[in-house]
């Protein structure tokens, strides 16, 4: 275990496991306390349609789909406060229209399109040195908008409470759902699109189920994504089996050992 | 006498629905007016076009002097519903009041503020609830935690939608206790939207009645009139007997 450290491929998928636990795992408190698992699902779907317009054109999928998936996150703000939809009927709108997008885009590709599928798995193994580079990016991005935790958490508490002390909720939701829509995408080649809703939802929601405050849970949210990240990487090695699914799975274990222990506790 | 609301020829649409129509008041400093109307009078929305949320379709509001979303927010306090709270929320109800002074969820928060938060407590008699879960207080308890949050900065009017609903009998009484306390200790005009009718007829200075449009402004006994009741809630019925029959002239 300890020579595979030494192996380049190994260290960048550490690295981006653990930046993408954290950011995930920091983002998927705001998605679950404003109920909107949904859109972790969404968003990872709208990256696909990127991701294939991309292969289509022969350039890095991630310069496509990082645009791609910020102006759908974008749309299903702009829709849900225009018409005054449900947030997940907005989010199923542009899913689905992503998603038939990027089948259309695949489909006018002359060439198999196995890489698609690296997309939808995801493929922690083969991150490069330039997809780490952006999620770093991503990580300091996230790092300097740490002063304005305190306003969305506000906001997440009550929107007309914020809006009455003269927060610019509006616009701050606007930057959260760009930061989340960036997010995701970087998460993309790590866990794949299939898998990183749960990434958002499982750690937030487990830490949900211990935390009496809402900062006790967006740390223990956070130190469940990157201890996950780490744990199940080295588990992914030891039993040979896809990194991105293994994470999730132990993600999926702690949740369901809080979930025991709290219920113990309540009814003893 | 120092008006302190001022609204004149106030609409509000949103696309083709009329929430709110040529609706014209003024409220003095230090006056209680409670609001009453059926369900989907206006009422909240009145109260939003206050606090600077929702903007006129027509019309001229002043608060204060100035446009509602130019108040400074410690000068005007919202006390919301309480069946608006997120119970999956977690926090403690100290996080809750601090976030009247700050604007913000509190990370780790001044010793000074938090030092406030608790006195605002200590005022609504909710001083013992501090560290408690908000999702382990009751309707009344949570709706005082509320109060105190709009109080803690010392505001010079109140608005209150609904505080109410969801509270039993004694919590209702030990709410509107606190709350006439506070509005003799702090000097607040307050606007109450409200389904209780008791307090409209003896404890509230003016009673506005809304159905979209302005029914009646005035003192309660000029206010709370038959025709005008009828004319509100298209009858008059329980409340009417109770307010005019048993109540008021008591």
């Amino acid at each position: 275990m300890i020579e595979m450290l030494g192996l380049p491929f190994v260290q960048r998928a550490l690295v981006a496991g653990v930046l993408v636990g954290f950011l995930a795992s920091y983002y998927g408190v705001f998605v679950v306390q404003r109920h909107l698992s949904f859109l972790g699902t969404g968003l990872s779907h709208a990256a696909f349609g990127g991701v294939a317009l991309g292969l289509l054109l022969g350039v890095e999928p991630l310069w496509i789909a990082v645009p791609f998936t910020v102006l759908v996150s974008l749309g299903i703000n702009w829709v849900r406060g225009q018409t005054g939809l449900a947030g997940d009927t907005s989010v199923g709108i542009f899913f689905a229209i992503s998603v038939a997008l990027g089948v259309v885009f695949l489909s006018f590709r002359q060439q198999y399109s196995a890489d698609a599928f690296a997309y939808l798995f995801g493929s922690i193994l083969a991150v490069s040195r330039a997809d780490l580079w952006v999620t770093f990016g991503v990580a300091a991005a996230t790092l300097l908008s740490f002063p304005l935790w305190g306003r969305w958490a506000y906001a997440t508490f009550d929107r007309d409470l914020a809006r009455a002390d003269r927060l610019t909720v509006d616009r701050d939701d606007y930057l959260l759902s760009l930061l989340l829509a960036i997010t995701i995408v970087v998460a993309v080649k790590v866990v794949g699109i299939v898998l990183i809703a749960a990434f958002l939802v499982i750690p937030a929601a487990t830490a949900r189920l211990v935390s009496p405050t809402f900062l006790v849970m967006t740390i223990v949210s956070v130190a469940i994504g990157i201890l996950s990240a780490v744990f199940g990487l080295f588990m992914s090695f030891w039993i040979d089996v896809p990194s991105g699914a293994t994470i999730i799975l132990l993600q999926a274990i702690v949740f369901f050992v809080a979930l025991l222990t709290v219920r113990r506790r309540v009814s003893g | 006498m120092n008006t302190v609301i001022e609204v004149d020829d106030l609409s509000v649409r949103f696309n083709d629905y009329r929430a709110v129509c040529d609706v014209s008041f003024q409220v003095e400093a230090r006056d209680f007016v409670t609001i009453l109307g059926p369900n989907g009078a206006g009422k909240s929305t009145l109260l939003k076009v206050l606090l600077g949320l929702i903007q006129p379709t027509k019309g001229r509001v002043s608060v204060l002097g100035r446009e509602p979303e130019d108040v400074p927010p410690e000068m005007v306090a919202y006390v919301p519903q309480v069946k608006t709270l997120d119970r999956t929320f977690p926090a403690r109800t100290i996080e809750l009041v601090y976030t009247g002074l700050r604007s913000k969820w509190p990370i780790r928060g001044k010793r000074e503020l938090y030092r406030k938060a608790h006195e605002a407590l200590e005022r609504v008699g909710a001083g013992h609830l501090a560290d408690r879960p908000l999702s382990r207080l009751s309707g009344g308890e949570l709706q005082r935690v509320y109060l105190a949050r709009g109080l803690v900065r010392r505001p010079k009017i109140i608005l209150l939608d609904e505080p109410a609903t969801g509270i039993d009998a004694s919590g209702v009484v030990g709410l509107y206790d606190v709350l006439y306390s506070c509005q003799r200790q702090l000097e607040l005009t307050i606007l109450m939207v409200t389904h209780d009718w008791e307090v409209a007829s003896h404890h509230a200075t003016k009673v506005l009645l809304l159905n979209t449009h302005l029914i009646a402004y005035g003192k309660p006994d000029v206010a709370l009139t038959d025709a005008c009741l009828r004319k509100t809630f298209g009858h008059v019925g329980h409340a009417h007997s109770m307010l005019l029959g048993g109540g008021r002239n008591d």
